[in-house]
């Protein structure tokens, strides 16, 4: 009787752990096979072991994209992250006010990357953008966003920042209103002012989403593309290259297949290595706690 | 002295009105319940007083000091929630530390009293534990050790035994009963259970409609309800109130005549009451008997029996369709379907004018 019990509920996952094999662990297998051959994207294979790893961690192009993504990573998501509990907080109550207010964060988030970046480079563009002519009401120099090699970072960061704080928002404000009321009707009763409540009572309450939200916004940003394609093609002089943008000009530029899925392998475990770290962070406290 | 003195306090949400010029006093070390069905405005009333509501006017006042504008916190009181609201990531000590943190007792003295308070509720073996890793009866003891660390002058339970089972309410009824005898404070439970409110309290509020229905101790209450009302909700199962008219006759006492034509004579004085004033005539089970059909006043179907043991509730159906519950002995004989006589103490019975108002027997001499 055991085994037909098993087969029955292997019937009923079949065809999910099909189309999940088929779809994502099959190209996932092949991917790293192909990162150990020279190919094209027409077929030509030629094995040659750990060559393309090799070449990428000799590669200036490939380092000089790994620091402008971690750079990208690092001042796009605390910043975020952030600035979204922020608005969440604000918007955590049951007005109408807030109801709209909720509407217009979020509305950014629908927009296609393609939109978001024409709205940017209106704003960012220093001949007659927004913030030019905001210099000039002011007197000062407008600044060349997107052709300064010191300034395309923070430019590309602002931008995504925007485009990317309306579902941070909302999976911020599902977690706080899972926190009971009389909790903070206690705390108002224990003496407990705005920010003791905030740190003691709303942080620990969300702490789950926090860590949500900061592991899903590092593996995304991380593979931060449209943005830098679409504002800058990656310059100037590599300024804004990011890693993805990288695999896709040694991919589709080039037709180097065999050394893009290389830097895509790499991409992976460094996704992989940040979150779980991240992930190690604040669990381990919290079984110590 | 009175420790608590509310004045007028007033509270609508929008156009719902929930609370209607309410005045109350209670006494130092009084044990107050306030019992009402659901909406009478009893939790708001508990949550103006905690300074978790904001009235729309009236005045609230602790100890001779006015407390109404005060955040919750500087008020001195302390309460205890329905459903504990325990901080969840903090340890049971931590619970309790919390709010004298805040209020910045030293340590050696928070340590002190959360051993103390740990030591008379029996947690100390759980103060290590987080909320999540308790059972609720042991989640319950946390709530008021920590509003007793506080050592409030006011302490306010909502609806305190409302989330336990059958057997830790009538162990938590028992341990409330002795923690007002340590504590140095009054108490003011909400409750809609009136068995809860009778036992625990000094003095019952009995709320309704937005309004104090009546004040008074349990037997006071019970004995002599001030409406139809309180009448019912006090007491279980709850007084049958029979449709009557004031009988004609010049006695010291009235006469009632009831539906099917029985006349019963009660001890309620006749004064203000004109012959023929519809009336309801008030009558607790244990003041309805089972009795020959000879000696009985009325007859009724027998619809439901009750056994509780000791004694058995008979629920019998009149001739003109109305309900009326008598007391039997545990070991009563009667079925459902029969047929049996009741005889009405008409000494004990209360009268009920058409407004509701409450008219009760002359006490005995």
């Amino acid at each position: 009787m055991k085994l037909p019990a098993r087969i029955e509920g292997l019937a009923f996952v079949a065809p999910f752990l099909l189309l999940y094999g088929v779809v994502l662990i099959w190209p996932l297998l092949m991917g790293i096979g192909i990162s150990f051959h020279r190919a094209d994207l027409f077929g030509a294979r030629e094995w040659i072991g750990l060559g393309n790893y090799a070449t990428a961690l000799a590669d200036p192009v490939v380092h000089q994209a790994i620091g402008n993504t971690l750079l990208l990573a690092l001042l796009i998501v605390p910043p975020l992250t952030a600035l979204a509990l922020l608005l969440a907080l604000a918007l955590n109550r049951a007005t109408r006010g807030a109801a709209v207010f909720r509407g217009i964060f979020f509305s950014s988030s629908v927009l296609s990357v393609t939109i978001v970046t024409l709205i940017w480079r209106f704003i960012l563009t220093p001949d007659a953008g927004l913030l030019a002519v905001a210099a000039d009401a002011l007197g000062r120099t407008p600044l060349p966003f997107l052709s300064d090699q010191a300034l395309v970072i923070p430019a590309i960061a602002m931008t995504t920042i925007w485009w990317s704080l309306g579902f941070p928002v909302m999976l911020f404000l599902a977690g706080l209103q899972q926190v009971p009321a009389d909790v903070y009707e206690a705390a108002a009763l224990d003496r407990a002012g705005r920010w003791t409540t905030f740190r003691h009572i709303t942080l620990p309450a969300i702490r789950r989403t926090l860590l949500l939200v900061v592991m899903l916004q590092t593996a995304g940003q991380l593979q931060l593309f449209g943005q830098a394609q679409l504002l800058t093609g990656g310059g100037p002089g590599g300024g804004s290259r990011t890693i993805v943008l990288a695999i896709f000009e040694v991919a589709f530029g080039r037709w180097e297949l065999g050394y893009a899925t290389a830097l895509a392998e790499i991409l992976f475990a460094m996704i992989l290595v940040v979150t779980l770290l991240q992930y190690w962070l604040v669990t381990r406290r919290e079984d110590a706690g | 002295m009175s420790s608590l003195v509310l004045k007028d306090i007033h509270k609508a949400y929008g156009d719902t009105l929930v609370l209607d010029r309410v005045s109350l006093e209670v006494s130092a070390r009084e044990f107050i319940a306030f019992l009402g069905p659901s909406g009478s405005g009893k939790s708001t009333l508990l949550r103006i007083i905690a300074g978790l509501e904001t009235p729309d006017g009236g005045e609230v006042w602790l100890d001779g000091r006015r407390i109404d504008a005060l955040p919750p916190g500087d008020r001195g009181v302390a309460m205890v929630f329905q459903h504990y609201a325990l901080y969840p990531h903090m340890t049971v000590r931590e619970n309790m530390a919390f709010g004298l943190r805040n209020a910045g007792v030293p340590r050696h003295e928070i340590d002190a009293r959360i051993a103390q308070a740990a030591q008379v509720l029996e947690i100390e073996a759980q103060l290590e534990k987080k909320p999540g890793q308790m059972s609720g009866g042991q989640r319950q003891r946390v709530a008021i050790g920590r509003a007793i660390v506080k050592q409030p002058k006011l302490f306010l339970l909502d609806e305190p035994l409302s989330n336990l089972d059958a057997a830790l309410r009538t162990r938590t009824r028992v341990e409330l009963a002795q923690l007002r005898q340590r504590v140095d404070a009054a108490l003011i439970m909400v409750t809609h259970d009136q068995a809860e409110a009778m036992t625990l309290a000094d003095r019952m509020v009995v709320l309704n409609e937005r309004r104090i229905q009546q004040m008074g101790t349990p037997m006071d209450i019970y004995a002599r309800p001030a409406n139809a009302f309180v009448a019912r909700f006090v007491g279980s199962p709850a007084m049958t109130l029979v449709p009557a008219t004031v009988a004609a006759g010049d006695g010291r006492f009235v006469r009632v005549r009831l539906g099917s034509g029985a006349e019963v004579m009660t001890h309620v004085p006749r004064a203000g009451l004109a012959d023929g004033a519809p009336v309801s005539l008030g009558l607790r089970p244990e003041h309805v008997a089972l009795a020959p059909a000879d000696a009985a006043t009325l007859q009724g179907d027998v619809i439901l029996v009750e056994r509780l043991g000791d004694r058995t509730f008979v629920y019998a159906c009149l001739a003109d369709g109305m309900e009326i519950i008598a007391q039997d002995v545990g070991s009563s004989a009667v079925r459902f379907g029969d047929r049996v006589g009741l005889r009405i103490d008409g000494n004990a019975a209360h009268l009920f004018e058409a407004d509701g108002t409450g008219r009760h027997a002359e006490a005995a001499p």
